[in-house]
């Protein structure tokens, strides 16, 4: 494999990578405070859904993800007030949520656009557009390093620099912040955590809510840079990815961001190759797709250390009277 | 006694909770500009106006009462089976190959056949995922939802590279042979002299799902295996305390509950598509959960919600076919179904329970 394929595969992980990493970061503030979430796809998808309608009637993508934000946050708002309020069944309101979002972005593209759930192509401004970093023209022709820097550090949309850079912020906020130290505790001992006079219903609900803030980025990023509108089930399961990327990460930020790398660059490849010949074994595409599911399950199995979950989590907290 | 009646529990509640689902429904089908009136009498002549509606209204309560047998099983022993498409899609594979390579005599040998291929074939994938949960400790929730990824990419390989009939483009299997073809609902009807429409897809399965609701019934609540899985479901440190393996009742349920969703291919692939095909489960996996859920996980709760929504998939369909209101109407509905009679539970019980304990306060 020659530098040029090799770059090609790699920037291709890059941008399915992102936001498999912004719904797994998503995933990370949920659970790790004791909310289980897998309705990362539904709220994914009614985000992807809501900014390509928006960013195409306004024809701003700017406006369009703040919509995707709304539509994930809404989401989000049904997931805290079954799970934190009515102390409901986490995973329940997780299915619930994602065949909400894969119904209504149907029903409501229908009703909208006649299109048979799709939007219209987003052009122009209602699309994000690749930013080309500054001297990446000039050093283009550096041998090695020039087209690293070209072509893939730079030249990706914005929302792939947000996605990068809110790993170390995601690490910050939990790890430095007295707000990541209550959050985290809330996920573990939520009892400690109201003892001390935190309300635990408050901090989950903000874990809910910055989850939500999160997918409406992946849904956003998915509708209006990685493909120009939104399709039906545009989120094809990576909502489902990015919560095995999670737990291959044991709920980690710096991990996460390996982990869905791994997973981005198995779905480049498979994107790539129909068939791959590794040491004389044939692996077909199949596979390459099932792959991520399977690393994961083997994950959970402990064989190759072991995932363990938040202790709190997918309990609600009832508190003593 | 702060509890309010039995009767209350199993019915009222989740009777408000289905009718705050469907009043939703109706201000969704509002907002999309139509008539929700108009759209009900539509679904409700289209599903169950004629045989020919019945008989599709059958034939997909058929798969449900199955996959909502597999989740209710689950359910008893407090697991949640979210695997049941994935089972569902092998179970496929066993009847398919049940089928194709065994010469049948008879269509009834190869019903048994048949159905213990796809029972089988169920189990063996419901029995991994059951394993790690109770060896390795790992969420059947995750494992389970992982499968069912893994099985949609086995069952393409397997269609494209093994089953398909040199020169076919389609990723299918052949036809089943015609030896292999069940006797549908519309020709036993016909045959006792009930008129009953022949083109419709229901078919004899729909007699083994109803004996599968009585089998469920019995083992739930008249066997020790269905009383353990029941004391294991409510706690398991009693249900270790009294003695029972939580491995053995971990392993038993789920395999119990991946044949029974494995089942379901005697209806949708043996009875229907007389071949297997690419996605032929459609959802019915995840329509399950609906269905036990609304079902409170007992058998004859099950058998009703999913008539219920068996005329919901066939009344969705006609409804795409005579307005613009796409067939996602229905997922719509599911979402609200599960939302309120599961996850939103407290949301109605707490009111109603409230309503209880004031009325008998003030009796006494």
């Amino acid at each position: 494999m020659d530098l040029p394929t090799l770059l090609q595969i790699l920037d291709s992980m890059i941008r399915l990578g992102a936001p498999l990493l912004l719904a797994c970061l998503a995933g990370l503030f949920s659970e790790r405070a004791g909310i289980f979430d897998i309705g990362l796809e539904g709220k994914m998808l009614s985000a992807a859904f809501l900014s390509a309608a928006v960013a195409f009637v306004t024809g701003s993508v700017w406006l369009g993800v703040l919509a995707g934000l709304v539509a994930a946050l809404m989401m989000s708002a049904i997931h805290g007030l079954a799970s934190i309020t009515f102390r409901g069944n986490q995973l329940i309101s997780g299915v619930a949520i994602n065949f909400l979002a894969s119904g209504l972005t149907v029903l409501l593209g229908q009703y909208w656009f006649a299109l048979g759930g799709r939007t219209p192509s987003l052009e122009g401004a209602a699309r994000f557009m690749p930013i080309t970093l500054p001297f990446a023209r000039e050093l283009r022709e550096v041998p090695v390093i020039g087209p690293i820097y070209y072509e893939l550090i730079s030249g990706h949309t914005a929302l792939v620099y947000v996605a990068f850079a809110l790993v170390p912020l995601s690490w910050w906020l939990l790890y430095r912040t007295r707000f990541g130290l209550r959050l985290r505790a809330v996920g573990e001992n939520p009892a400690a955590v109201d003892t001390a006079g935190v309300s635990v219903v408050g901090i989950r609900y903000a874990a809910v809510a910055i989850c939500g803030l999160l997918t409406g980025l992946a849904g956003a990023y998915l509708a209006c840079g990685l493909s120009a509108g939104f399709v039906k089930e545009m989120t094809a399961g990576r909502g489902y990815i990015a919560l095995a990327a999670l737990i291959f990460a044991k709920w980690r930020p710096w991990q996460a961001l390996g982990a869905t790398m791994l997973f981005g660059l198995l779905e480049a490849v498979a994107n790539r190759y129909q068939s791959l010949n590794l040491w004389g074994v044939p692996l077909p595409v199949q596979f390459m797709q099932a792959l991520p599911y399977i690393l994961t399950v083997i994950i959970l199995a402990g064989f190759v250390g072991k995932a363990i979950p938040p202790r709190a989590g997918g309990q609600p907290y009832v508190k003593e009277r | 006694m702060d509890r309010m009646p039995g009767w209350a529990d199993a019915l009222l509640v989740p009777l408000i909770s289905l009718l705050v689902a469907f009043a939703i429904s109706s201000l969704v089908i509002l907002a999309i500009g139509e008539n929700p009136w108009e759209a009900m009498k539509l679904m409700v002549t289209g599903a169950l106006g004629s045989s020919y509606g019945w008989g599709y209204t059958l034939y997909y309560a058929t798969n449900f009462i199955f996959t909502g047998l597999a989740v209710s099983v689950a359910f008893h022993a407090g697991l949640f089976n979210i695997g049941g498409e994935g089972q569902a899609t092998l179970g496929g594979l066993g009847v398919a190959l049940a089928c194709l390579f065994v010469p049948w005599p008879h269509w009834s040998l190869a019903l048994i056949g048949a159905a213990a291929m796809g029972a089988a074939f169920g189990a063996l994938w419901a029995a991994l995922p059951a394993w790690l949960q109770a060896r390795r400790g790992s969420h059947i929730v995750i494992t389970t939802i992982m499968f069912n990824f893994i099985a949609a990419s086995l069952l393409n390989y397997v269609l494209v590279n093994v089953l398909r009939p040199t020169g076919s483009m389609d990723p299918a299997t052949a036809r089943f042979p015609a030896g292999t073809n069940l006797p549908g609902i519309g020709d036993m009807l016909t045959a006792i002299g009930i008129p009953f429409a022949r083109t419709t897809p229901a078919n004899i399965s729909l007699f083994v799902a109803i004996g599968a609701c009585i089998l469920v019934w019995a083992l739930i609540w008249r066997t020790r295996l269905g009383y353990e899985i029941r004391a294991f479901g409510k706690s398991e440190k009693a249900a270790v305390y009294a003695g029972i393996s939580p491995v053995r009742i971990t392993m038993l349920a789920m395999l119990i509950s991946g044949a029974l969703a494995g089942l379901m291919a005697i209806n949708n692939v043996m009875g229907e598509a007389e071949r297997l095909v690419l996605n032929s489960v459609e959802g019915a996996g995840f329509i399950g959960i609906a269905v036990a859920l609304m079902g409170r996980s007992h058998p004859f709760g099950v058998l009703l919600a999913a008539l219920l929504f068996g005329f919901l998939y066939q009344g969705g369909a006609e409804l795409a076919l005579w307005t613009s209101i796409p067939r996602e109407l229905i997922t719509v509905i599911q979402a609200l179904v599960i939302l309120f009679t599961g996850a939103l539970d407290n949301m109605v019980r707490q009111p109603v329970e409230a309503l209880f304990l004031r009325a008998r306060k003030g009796a006494k």
